[in-house]
């Protein structure tokens, strides 16, 4: 009895210590990456070119005011907008036709829903490479189908006119099951009483779409929405393994704009600005998406 | 609903065959050709009825590729095997540092609790380039390029804030009652945690691990930065593969086949978990 009064207090403190112990180690793998995005901050008011060392020097701004100026720069963010809004919008009215399709618990429904996946557990650099095989001009089966349909000289990613609509089309195959599934997980945990008083009204089906499943749906098809968007922005892998940013500058987008800036160009200080602008639109974005996540987030685990 | 006429049944199961062709023929197709010789595949028209071979994948297991210009090493099984080890070690490191934190998340209330949860989360939204050009100088520095352990800490990033957020999800579902009446018992808090909270939370834990698993497997960015030839993965490896050899196209149908097989039999048999896992907990599944 005595021994334990004594412990008492010890063991207060070593609760009110135990949840930074267990959650420290988790933080301080991740802290030593805090150091690099310092680092690019600061690289980004650099004159910093890694064959040009005696350059180097402290030049504030002007880097940024430079892409003001600069042609390439607009360029990079005009396909970066239009590959994100291209490819999040498609995915989207995809992926909400083929949840309201798959809706009905059949085990048909099921089995589709679970094939559908597997684009999207497929890593999108392979996923390029795959859709590059099928476009090869000489024996891709898709040239071949597209000559049978009778367009000829569609040369995919390699021209500048298609490379967009090449890449839109693999990012549209690897993501369009992730919308898919969160909304489609959503459409099942909609109340039934809605639909079945509408139902027994006999409202007009286009009706109940528009004013009782929309509106229920917002906030997965936001939150769905804002997790692409996110993604989108910063896309890489699948346009660098499809054609590494060309042809010519068609797709260069941030990412991959500013990795030929790195390696290709050796400017170490333009490519840090670069990602440091990509940065503060992602950061922007990310505190609306924590917010709409966190709303769902409560509803999931308050319902469960 | 259920007045659905005929004509609107055929309807949506055509429309539903079209979307599995749209979706599945991609990899169904490249199947197909990992089988094919070259002459195969360069036949026009396409075709699906040919004799299968498996010499492709004999040539990326032997690591030899015998042709008229000669022999050329392929070290695609080496980028397997790195594959196995980076996805698996960062998983497991994952875990043993995650699964704690996420606990501590969800079971106390501390100061700065929820800073430090979302500073860990914001990582899986900050462009990966940003971090990871200057980490290439600094690793060049501290002599981590190109090393399986720097490979393994970047990958992390990856697979801590997934863990995370699943975990803590599973965790707060669990009702505490049961961990205080085993530690009125007179367990200690470390036997409460091992023994009740980790193997209720169980289910949960292995899908996190599984999910975390398949997005370290398919990462590219991070290896193609800080990994040269014999570190890199299937991701970065296939790529420099179709650059070495443009024109053995089956193998690299077959290369492809064999990088994807494994996250996609994860995918399949981890599904139920998917919905939540992907959403970070914010769908229910």
């Amino acid at each position: 009895m005595t021994a334990e009064t004594i412990q008492a207090p010890r063991r207060r403190r070593k609760t009110k210590l135990l949840p930074y112990l267990l959650s420290l180690p988790a933080l301080l793998v991740c802290v030593g990456i805090l150091i690099p995005f310092v680092t690019a901050v600061y690289y980004s008011m650099l004159r910093f070119r890694l064959n040009l060392p005696a350059m180097k020097g402290f030049i504030w701004f002007d880097n940024y005011i430079n892409f003001l100026s600069d042609s390439e720069f607009w360029n990079t963010v005009r396909v970066s907008l239009l590959y994100t809004g291209l490819t999040v919008g498609v995915e989207l009215v995809f992926g909400l036709a083929i949840a309201m399709l798959l809706q009905k618990q059949t085990r048909f429904n099921n089995l589709a829903s679970i094939l559908l996946l597997l684009p999207l557990m497929t890593a999108p650099a392979l996923a390029a490479l795959m859709w590059k095989l099928m476009t090869n001009p000489n024996f891709g089966v898709l040239s071949y189908l597209v000559q049978l349909a009778g367009v000829s000289d569609f040369k995919w990613a390699s021209a500048p006119s298609t490379a967009l609509f090449t890449v839109v089309l693999v990012d549209v195959w690897v993501y369009t099951p992730f919308i898919m599934i969160l909304l489609l997980a959503g459409l099942r945990s909609l109340p039934r009483q809605p639909f079945e008083a509408a139902a027994l009204d006999g409202v007009p089906r286009r009706f109940v779409f528009f004013r009782i499943t929309l509106p229920m749906l917002a906030p997965y098809m936001i939150t769905a929405t804002l997790f692409r968007l996110l993604d989108s922005i910063q896309q890489f892998d699948i346009i660098y393994s499809m054609t590494q940013g060309g042809p010519g500058n068609t797709l260069l987008v941030f990412q991959v704009r500013s990795y030929l800036e790195f390696y290709q160009y050796t400017n170490v200080a333009k490519s840090a600005a670069l990602l440091v602008i990509l940065w503060a639109i992602t950061y922007a974005l990310s505190n609306i998406f924590i917010k709409q996540w966190l709303k769902l987030r409560e509803r999931a685990r308050g319902s469960a | 609903m259920e007045h659905t006429s005929r004509l609107e049944r055929i309807i949506r199961i055509v429309l539903v065959a079209l979307i599995l062709i749209f979706f599945l023929f991609p990899i169904f197709w490249i199947f197909l050709m990992s089988f094919q010789t070259n002459e195969d595949i360069l036949r026009i028209p396409p075709s699906p009825f040919f004799t299968p071979t498996i010499s492709n994948y004999q040539a990326l297991i032997t690591g030899k590729l015998v042709s008229a210009a000669g022999t050329l090493d392929i070290p695609f099984m080496r980028n397997l095997w790195n594959s196995v080890l980076l996805s698996s070690v960062s998983v497991v490191i994952a875990l043993i540092l995650g699964v704690p934190a996420a606990y501590a998340f969800a079971r106390f209330k501390f100061r700065l609790g929820e800073d430090i949860a979302f500073t860990l989360l914001s990582f899986r939204f900050a462009p990966p380039l940003l971090v990871l050009l200057p980490l290439s100088l600094y690793f060049q520095e501290i002599g981590l390029t190109d090393t399986y352990a720097g490979l393994i800490w970047v990958y992390q990033l990856i697979a801590l804030p997934l863990i995370l957020w699943i975990v803590r999800g599973y965790f707060e579902d669990i009702s505490p009652d049961i961990e205080y009446a085993y530690r009125i018992g007179g367990h200690s808090w470390w036997r409460t945690f091992t023994r009740i909270a980790v193997p209720l939370a169980g289910p949960g834990i292995a899908a996190a691990g599984l999910l975390a698993f398949i997005f370290c497997w398919n990462n590219f960015v991070f290896a193609l930065i800080l990994a040269s030839a014999d570190k890199q993965p299937v991701t970065v490896g296939s790529l420099a593969f179709v650059t070495a050899s443009g024109i053995q196209y089956g193998q690299i149908a077959a290369a492809i086949v064999l990088s994807v097989t494994p996250t996609l039999a994860i995918a399949l048999y981890a599904q139920r978990y998917l919905v939540e896992g992907l959403s970070l907990g914010a769908v229910k599944g």
